[in-house]
């Protein structure tokens, strides 16, 4: 897989410098009687990739799917800055893409991103050069391999420019060459200005895309700080025991 | 409403004759099982210069039909049903169209002694002492009322029913098909008898009755009970039917026998 | 008794035949069935991905319905559409009665349930899996519903395949509504109900032989074009 070449990214608008940080006060979620968010309080900082660590069943892509509001919670809420407001993209870990070709599935997320009819294809030819999948265009977006289709389902969730962007484990399950092609397409985003939630299992990642990591255990935050500062001297208890390698139980 | 019914007439647009004006005969099914109507229909159609079509149910169902104003004449054979039909007020008049007769067919080795009895009475008293099946139409058709008709003081065939005497609810060629494959008796007219090719091992038993006589009539539809019918195309027909069409009728031959008598002038 | 031998003999005499009155028969099968599915399918398609993706008050019962109404009896549907176009009746103004048009809304009439209950069975399926995604897009109800339509669209045929079948098969709807006249309104079925009724056994199931064929075509045809078309759509 050749390195992609930077490109600069034309079809962001202008935005402000500094949108304001996204905010989540005292979330809760039960099912069945299990506490799944369990008062869930964090500021992200503005811009730049946040991190959410964390051991499985901390409640990640359940904050994910209660941020992009396809879950609704008990208790708490998110505040989201007005300008980020309706302009949210979330790749689920497992990402569905329709039975049609590349191309038809971002001129489906244009449609409706209600991208005027006549914009949809100049802007398809710019996500698919984004996510250098130009010469797939024309496939069954169904026979692409893993790396292929999890680059697909980012540049589908770009389609309506959002200002977060949310990936559930993107790199789950790649093999090295497709993680570093996921990777540089995560850093062109934010160079672009929009905010990367990440959730990751993988501290190698962490250190090669993080800006700053919230650290979830048990459906509850229980720090957020810098990248540097977080993974030389994290303050939680259960981050220190989850970055020593201990299982928390 | 307008735009989907010119739809529905374009799509189901039928391959017209010609723009000939329509006439829709309501009519018993022997005459179209036996082929008369193939045979007559195109001699009609032409002299008349119209697009005659038939719609072949039993005769309680045609007169029904005909009441409901979905037919513009009627070729049944049932005279108590027709004359009341007329007597309504549904049928401008009822004409004597044609006559064939009743037979009564049973297997071949005939357990009933059906063969042997000199009326139609008899050999039904003999089927009826034998218990041995008997397929009734049960229809309401003519040939379920003639034949109800034939059962009156011989034996209560409601009661039977179930037991030997079986009543099919189906049309004549049906109760035919049903009477080979249980070897039962039943009553049919000649015509449709003879146009039947399933035989089985089914014989003619009993015949040449006079109470086995069939005769058909013709009524044209009254416009006063029915103003949308063609008036006018079925008085054609069915002048066609009691004048030069009567020749066409006995000319109707199948295997060298002809299968109904025209008898319109009696 | 007619042997099966016979019959077959029958049909391939009929089909090398052309015989002129059986080509016209058959086409007015085809056009009476393929008009009543697509209708049905303009009805019955829509109407299925809305039960499969909209909540409403009724619509567990509206389901229960639509998945009922696919055992009408046809003779019951033939029933209903008589009296409803006959001169007697509320639409006998249109003169639909005993023409192609009556047995056109009949067997829509009867196939459009099958088409949406299946379709709704299947649409239902694939909300499942596409439901959180297309969510996260921004699509409202009518972009899900386009969505499944398109996405399951080779599901689907097989729905149309099926409701296809019934109105090819049933012979009490158009009996009825149609007449069985000869030239304007004989069918396959009807026709080989009138031979079964002349106890001409041997040409009803020639004539029955010549219809399973046809469907056997039309079927071999849709599922080899789906089938080519979604090996190039997707995996």
């Amino acid at each position: 897989m050749p390195d992609p070449t930077p490109r600069v990214i034309p079809f962001q608008p202008p935005r402000p410098a500094d949108p304001p940080a996204l905010r989540i006060e005292g979330l809760c979620l039960s099912r069945s009687g299990a506490a799944l968010l369990n008062g869930v309080e964090m500021t992200l900082s503005p811009g730049g990739v946040t991190a959410l660590l964390g051991p499985n069943g901390a409640g990640k892509s359940l904050l994910l799917r209660v941020i992009a509001g396809l879950i609704a919670p008990d208790a708490g809420r998110v505040i989201v800055p007005r300008a980020m407001q309706g302009r949210i993209g979330l790749v689920l870990q497992r990402p569905v893409l329709l039975r049609r070709s590349v191309a038809a599935n971002l001129r489906h997320a244009l449609a409706l991103a209600r991208v005027p009819r006549r914009h949809r294809a100049p802007r398809v030819g710019e996500l698919l050069a984004l996510g250098n999948l130009e010469a797939l265009a024309d496939r069954p977006a169904r026979r692409l391999s893993g790396g292929e289709q999890q680059r697909l389902a980012i540049i589908r969730a770009l389609a309506a420019n959002p200002l977060l962007l949310m990936l559930d484990e993107p790199t789950a399950h790649l093999d090295p060459q497709a993680t570093h092609a996921i990777e540089a397409l995560v850093a062109r985003v934010t160079e672009g200005g929009t905010k990367v939630i990440l959730v990751t299992h993988d501290t190698g990642q962490v250190q090669r895309l993080a800006d700053e990591v919230a650290f979830l255990h048990q459906g509850r935050c229980h720090e957020i700080a810098g990248k540097s500062a977080f993974l030389t001297h994290p303050e939680s208890a259960a981050a220190r025991a989850y970055l020593t390698g201990k299982l928390l139980l | 409403m307008s735009i989907l019914r010119a739809a529905l007439l374009t799509l189901a647009a039928t391959p017209a004759l010609a723009n000939d004006p329509v006439v829709l005969v309501q009519s018993t099914t022997s005459t179209q099982n036996s082929g008369l109507y193939a045979h007559i229909l195109p001699v009609a159609s032409e002299a008349l210069g119209l697009d005659i079509r038939v719609v072949a149910v039993g005769t309680g169902q045609a007169l029904g039909n005909a009441q409901r104003c979905d037919g513009d004449m009627l070729i049944t054979h049932a005279r108590a049903a027709e004359e009341a039909f007329v007597a309504a007020g549904y049928g401008t008049a009822r004409h004597d169209l044609m006559y064939n007769d009743f037979v009564i067919v049973g297997p071949s080795d005939d357990p009933a002694g059906v063969a042997g009895a000199d009326s139609a009475t008899e050999a039904l008293s003999r089927i009826a002492a034998a218990e041995s099946p008997f397929a009734s139409r049960g229809d309401d058709s003519g040939t379920h009322q003639k034949e109800l008709n034939l059962w009156d003081g011989i034996a209560d065939v409601a009661a039977a029913s179930g037991g030997w005497y079986r009543e099919t609810g189906s049309g004549m060629g049906a109760t035919l098909n049903l009477a080979v494959g249980m070897g039962a008796y039943t009553l049919t007219d000649r015509a449709t008898w003879l146009a039947f090719e399933n035989r089985g091992d089914h014989v003619i038993l009993n015949q040449g009755d006079p109470a086995l006589f069939n005769q058909y009539g013709v009524i044209p539809v009254n416009p006063a009970h029915c103003p949308n019918v063609n008036a006018e195309g079925a008085r054609a027909f069915t002048d066609w039917l009691l004048e030069d069409g009567q020749a066409v009728i006995a000319g109707f031959m199948l295997d060298g026998e002809q299968l109904f008598f025209p008898n319109a002038g009696d | 008794m007619p042997t099966l031998s016979d019959s077959f003999l029958t049909a391939l005499g009929l089909i090398v035949s052309g015989d002129a009155d059986l080509i016209e028969i058959v086409a007015l099968s085809l056009r009476v069935s393929l008009t009543a599915v697509l209708l049905a399918a303009l009805i019955g398609l829509p109407l299925g991905a809305v039960l499969a993706v909209v909540r409403f008050p009724g619509r567990g019962l509206l389901i229960v319905v639509v998945n009922a109404l696919m055992g009408l009896p046809p003779v019951v549907v033939g029933l209903v559409v008589y009296l409803t176009f006959s001169a007697s009746g509320p639409l006998g103004v249109l003169e639909f009665l005993y023409t192609p048009a009556a047995m056109i809304v009949a067997q829509t009439v009867l196939v459009t349930p099958i088409i949406a209950a299946l379709a709704r069975s299947t649409l239902a399926d694939l909300l499942g899996e596409y439901d959180e995604t297309l969510r996260v897009l921004g699509a409202n109800r009518f972009d899900v519903v386009a969505t499944l339509l398109w996405d399951g669209r080779f599901s689907l045929a097989t729905a149309l395949l099926a409701g296809l079948g019934r109105a090819l098969a049933e012979v009490g709807a158009v009996m009825l509504v149609g007449g069985n006249i000869d030239h304007v309104t004989r069918v396959m079925t009807t026709a080989i109900a009138l031979e079964t009724s002349r106890g001409a056994l041997p040409l009803a199931l020639g004539l029955g032989i010549v219809l399973l064929l046809i469907t056997l075509v039309l079927n071999a045809v849709v599922l080899g074009v789906r089938n080519r078309m979604e090996a190039h759509a997707h995996a």
